[in-house]
């Protein structure tokens, strides 16, 4: 039985009760993307400037409300990528969008294949995202924090197109 | 005191017994639905391995056991709400799907653009979307009645609200605030306005001794997992004279007279409305269910409920006053055991894991009452609700788990 503390990492309720790049950016540059979680009421807002020129995320924003875990994952996700290349970006989402659909059993380390996972997250330093992965043992939890990386992939799809 | 033997009670529920991280569960969430008593799961056992056949068709004995079963259990629902005749009552999957009923079959028959349909600020959405879906097929008009600051219905305008309406379709009480609604006042009101007069009576009837005929409705829809019984199986009383004047509803085996290849006629009087193999056995966990309430008492039931809600809104104020809203009527007359509030910087959802780790279960969340939840200017709420089986202890491990959380996201 996972324990209150597999959720709830310092470094989560760090992030809640002090979020980072809380505000707003001008519209445009900046392209700006809700995301909702129905079943909760969880919320967010993404504010996503790129550089045209270096495809790099050259400021972003967060605002939005909703429970600890949705709220913490974006606000580490906007430290995560701001000042990231694109490219980077792009592969951070698909890392912890990995992270978060592991099975239980890998976490223990008894898991038979992580090879896809593996694939994902070769080279991708995580950092204090890691600390997110105890939400795949409650799995009601996981998309309140896939959330804002769902939110941030639309934006950068969105910022892609219209460079493109 | 409680006249109720709550301890014996809890030794009749089996699930009670269970441990979750070596804490007692401690159930607070019976307005979402109620654990199940031995004897409902009993009844239906011994249907199944003795008494089971498909009904209304075979000649042979056990098809007319069963058979005899179901339709005993419908005069045993009729009986418990004082229904006029057991032929009032239709079986259905649950309350929302007898609430579309009328939206799809009385209300696509009688309405037309322009008519009026009157709901509530604290309609639950099985009493929202199907005159939504209506609403956009049909060009009928919805208006809502507004609520009071102490969140009971405000009245002040009915007469204009209800002018021109056909249906008004009410909540008996509120899932989420806990709020009665006086039905018979309403009704009256609605009838002077020629409006017809839907109760969704789910979160009602297994709290408070229902009499319909008292309430002078149309319709009543209501469950039976709320009671205690099996999931997959509800109510929709009606009067026998609009149901007849009603087209059928789903169309199939059981519910016809006859069938030919250039049309067919219904059959009688609620098998009109009953198309396909019904959920037998679970109407007779229903009507199980019943008896056993029953056997308790029901305004043994209600003085308990009274009495213990009290004693949560009475801890819940004491120990976290400050912090902690409650959204609801604070008399306890005026209200059911669904008691919903929200912690000053703590969303719902960490409330409710939190809680978890005590084995305490509360709802979190919008309580499929998002027009209520904009009301209130909330994105979620907690909701601990109370039934014959919980005990003053269990409010006590709530308040005590709640103080947990609130140490723990201590700001």
């Amino acid at each position: 039985m996972p324990g209150l503390e597999d959720l709830y990492r310092e470094i989560i309720l760090d992030h809640y009760r002090s979020p980072r790049n809380r505000g707003e950016l001008p519209v445009p540059p900046a392209h700006k993307v809700e995301g909702f979680n129905p079943l909760c009421g969880d919320e967010v807002v993404l504010y996503l400037d790129v550089d045209p020129e270096t495809e790099t995320v050259r400021d972003v924003k967060i605002a939005g409300q909703g429970c600890s875990i949705s709220q913490a994952s974006t606000s580490m996700m906007s430290a995560a990528v701001k000042g990231k290349p694109l490219a980077e970006v792009r592969k951070l989402i698909r890392a912890f969008k990995a992270l978060m659909s592991i099975h239980e059993s890998k976490l223990e380390g008894d898991g038979d294949d992580g090879t896809d996972l593996a694939a994902e997250l070769a080279g991708v330093q995580l950092g204090d995202l890691e600390a997110l992965q105890g939400v795949v043992k409650f799995p009601v939890r996981i998309k309140c924090a896939t959330l804002a990386w769902n939110t941030l992939q639309q934006a950068v799809d969105e910022s892609a197109q219209a460079q493109a | 005191m409680s006249r109720l033997d709550v301890a014996r009670i809890k030794r009749d529920f089996p699930l009670l017994e269970r441990e979750i991280n070596g804490k007692r569960v401690v159930y607070l969430d019976s307005a979402s639905s109620a654990q199940k008593p031995v004897a409902v799961l009993d009844a239906m056992d011994d249907a199944y391995r003795n008494h089971y056949a498909n009904i209304h068709r075979g000649v042979y004995t056990i098809a007319e056991e069963a058979t005899a079963a179901f339709e005993k259990a419908r005069a045993t629902v009729a009986r418990f709400v004082n229904a006029p005749r057991a032929e009032e009552i239709i079986f259905t999957r649950n309350a929302t799907e007898s609430i579309n009923l009328v939206a799809y079959s009385w209300a696509r028959a009688n309405l037309r653009p322009g008519d009026v349909v009157v709901l509530s600020h604290m309609e639950h959405h099985a009493n929202v979307v199907p005159w939504h879906m209506l609403a956009a097929e049909r060009d009928i008009e919805l208006r809502w009645i507004p609520l009071t600051d102490d969140y009971g219905l405000d009245l002040t305008n009915l007469d204009a609200i209800l002018d021109g309406a056909r249906l008004l379709a009410i909540s008996a009480m509120s899932n989420v605030l806990g709020t009665i609604n006086e039905i018979r006042p309403l009704a009256d009101a609605a009838h002077r306005h020629g409006a017809l007069v839907l109760v969704d009576a789910c979160q009602y009837v297994p709290h408070v001794a229902t009499d319909l005929q008292h309430w002078d409705a149309d319709f009543v829809a209501f469950s039976s997992h709320k009671l205690c019984g099996p999931t997959g199986i509800g109510a929709l009383w009606s009067r026998v004279e609009l149901l007849e004047a009603m087209p059928p509803f789903l169309g199939g085996g059981e519910m016809i007279r006859d069938v030919r290849l250039d049309g067919f006629t219904t059959n009688d009087v609620p098998w009109k409305f009953e198309a396909g193999t019904p959920a037998i056995v679970e109407a007779v966990g229903f009507a199980a269910a019943i008896d056993y309430v029953t056997a308790i008492g029901m305004d043994a039931v209600r003085e308990h409920e009274v009495s213990l809600t009290g004693y949560m809104l009475a801890a819940l104020r004491e120990r976290f006053e400050g912090s902690l809203t409650i959204y609801g009527p604070t008399d306890v007359q005026r209200r059911g055991g669904a008691v919903s509030f929200l912690f000053e910087g703590i969303h719902a959802h960490d409330i409710s894991q939190v809680l978890d780790e005590d084995a305490v279960c509360v709802r979190a969340g919008h309580h499929c009452a998002k027009p209520l939840m904009r009301w209130l200017g909330v994105p979620a709420t907690t909701r601990a609700s109370l039934y014959i089986y919980n005990d003053e202890a269990d409010v006590d491990a709530l308040v005590e788990a709640l103080a947990k959380a609130q140490k723990f996201f201590a700001v």
